[in-house]
């Protein structure tokens, strides 16, 4: 378990937040169809960065944005999450 | 390779044990190979004795970044069964059951399939209505499945807490009599040995970096000890499926997580069957060296590093002594985690991708170790044939464009909300 820097709270343990998914496998309500599926099933996956969204659940309950390194866990950066957080 | 017998054995007590061989050779790797499997786990093992035994193919290597059944096939809890409700799953996973009950006679080594009984526990109607649509499915298509009374339960499991108010009060099980457990280090170990007495080349400490392509087409793989040329390449690789896949330019619909086990010292025998509940994740069973192995839920969170948050081995503790309450003074002996390829409909992917002479196995989430052997079976099947074993058909990557998820959990493209 790590410490997530809340933007609103400040640093919290891990557990009281939840993993949603990639920013970039959220799918553009207005965006071409045949491309949604392929947007919401597949991910990068990287074994490093990639941007995460999640959700301080157990504390102010905002959604944010992760940048986190998925083999050592560092976090490089945390946003509120807003229409300029998503690509 | 010298079979394993009990002749042998007294043979060896008498001249002071000097006989034995080593398991499989230590292949140098070869210019190039019929087919390349990436990754010397259970699967890619299995699949490359298939590939000899099945369809006589020789000139076949299997590259393992690490160390033989130092993945996901070492780290698994064991249990083995074919209890699933959807048709393709319960069909695939017994077709694989129906090898495992063999598999120590077919290998020549014991992998100490230990066929105790799978036990489901149901918590409440609604469970036990589940469970029995389950059995009821199992049952249309042949596979034993049995819905137990409360009572029966608890003379199977006498230690489970069937008081009224338990925490997790038992209602009933279902249980697949034919389900259990094995011993996962010597599945990689049999497979291996077998595979490398018809000639396949077992590369270990052989880390695939990147793909050989001509056009469309893979060639062959890079690798820490050159590039191999290869006719068909197959990706094999658990909790990595996608970054080994990304060098491919491919993208799965797969999300690599930890999960976690823990297992305490060990004790007299006190749980016979294997102990699961669906409700809560929590599974409990009893090794044959004594020592009562758990596990619960993954991290819900995307992560290779191979260790888990204590919060949930705390939880399949807490989960484990509501429903035995026993074991709450056992000491807990090590914890371990792997990394799982958590598959957006919770089922595995077996078959062909959109590169000529490229496939892929993977996506197996918590499950994969009861697959071991019919999964190397189909995936030989499809590196030797180029075209999918049709048990393994349901199972193709292009599932989910086309709608066809197969979803026993019914969670849908988000995992990790189950
Ligand atoms: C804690 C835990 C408990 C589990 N419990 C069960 C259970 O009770 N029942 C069940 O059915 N399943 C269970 N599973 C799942 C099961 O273990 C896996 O689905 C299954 O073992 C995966 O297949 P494998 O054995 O081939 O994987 P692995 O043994 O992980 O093999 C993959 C291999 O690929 C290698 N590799 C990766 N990248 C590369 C590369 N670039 N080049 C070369 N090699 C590479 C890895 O080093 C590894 O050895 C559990 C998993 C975990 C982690
Ligand atoms: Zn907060």
């Amino acid at each position: 378990m790590y410490l997530i820097p809340c933007p609103h709270c400040g640093p919290r343990a891990q557990a009281e937040f939840t993993y949603e998914r990639t920013t970039d496998s959220v799918v553009d309500p207005a965006g071409p169809v045949g491309t949604a599926m392929g947007t919401l099933f597949t991910r990068a996956n990287p074994m490093g960065m990639d941007d995460e969204i999640w959700r301080h659940t157990y504390g102010c309950r905002a959604w944010l944005v992760l940048t986190r390194d998925r083999l050592t866990h560092a976090i490089a950066a945390v946003r509120t999450i807003g229409p300029e957080a998503l690509p | 390779m010298n079979r394993y017998s009990a002749f042998g054995l007294i043979r060896g007590a008498i001249g002071g044990h000097k006989h034995w061989q080593p398991a499989w050779r230590d292949a140098e790797p070869r210019a190039s190979y019929d087919v390349i499997v990436i990754g010397g786990g259970g699967h890619g093992l299995a699949t490359a004795y298939y590939l000899a035994k099945v369809h006589g193919l020789r000139n076949v290597a299997v590259l393992e970044k690490g160390w033989i059944g130092g993945g996901n096939v070492g780290r698994n809890t064991t249990l083995v069964r074919s209890n699933y409700r959807l048709k393709p799953l319960h069909d695939f996973f017994e077709f694989g059951l129906k090898l495992w009950e063999h598999l120590s006679d077919e290998l020549n080594y014991n992998v100490m399939f230990s066929p105790r009984g799978s036990l489901v526990l149901g918590h409440s109607d609604a469970d036990m209505t589940v469970l029995a649509q389950r059995g009821d499915a199992m049952a249309c298509d042949g596979i034993d499945a049995e819905l137990l009374t409360r009572d029966q339960v608890a003379k199977i499991e006498p230690l489970l807490d069937m008081s009224r108010d338990a925490r997790f009060p038992i209602e009933g099980a279902l249980i697949q009599r034919r389900g259990g457990t094995a011993r996962h280090d010597a599945v990689a170990w049999g497979y291996a040995r077998a595979a490398d007495a018809l000639g396949v080349d077992i590369i270990q400490k052989c880390e695939v970096t990147g793909f050989v392509r001509d056009g469309d087409r893979v060639t062959g793989v890079e690798t820490t000890r050159g590039r191999i040329g290869a006719g068909r390449v197959g990706i094999c690789v658990a909790g990595h499926s996608g970054h080994v896949a990304d060098m491919a330019g491919l993208r799965l619909p797969i999300e690599s997580q930890t999960l976690q086990a823990l297992v305490t010292e060990g004790v007299k025998p006190m749980v016979r069957s294997v102990v699961q509940s669906h409700s809560i994740h929590c599974y409990i069973s009893q090794s044959d060296k004594g020592g009562i192995v758990m596990g619960g839920d993954p991290d819900n969170w995307p992560s290779y590093a191979r260790r888990g948050q204590p919060t949930i081995v705390e939880g399949a503790i807490a989960q484990a002594i509501a429903l035995m309450p026993a074991l709450s003074r056992l000491r807990m002996l090590r914890t371990w985690s792997g990394v799982t390829d958590m598959s957006f409909d919770g089922s595995p992917i077996i078959g062909t991708t959109p590169i000529a002479n490229l496939f892929l196995n993977g996506g197996w989430c918590y499950g994969g170790f009861k697959a071991t052997p019919a999964s190397g079976f189909t995936y030989a099947h499809t590196l030797a044939t180029g075209t999918p074993h049709p048990l393994a058909m349901p199972f193709a990557l292009d599932r989910f464009a086309r709608g066809a998820t197969i979803d026993e959990s019914g969670a849908g493209p988000l995992p990790n909300h189950r």
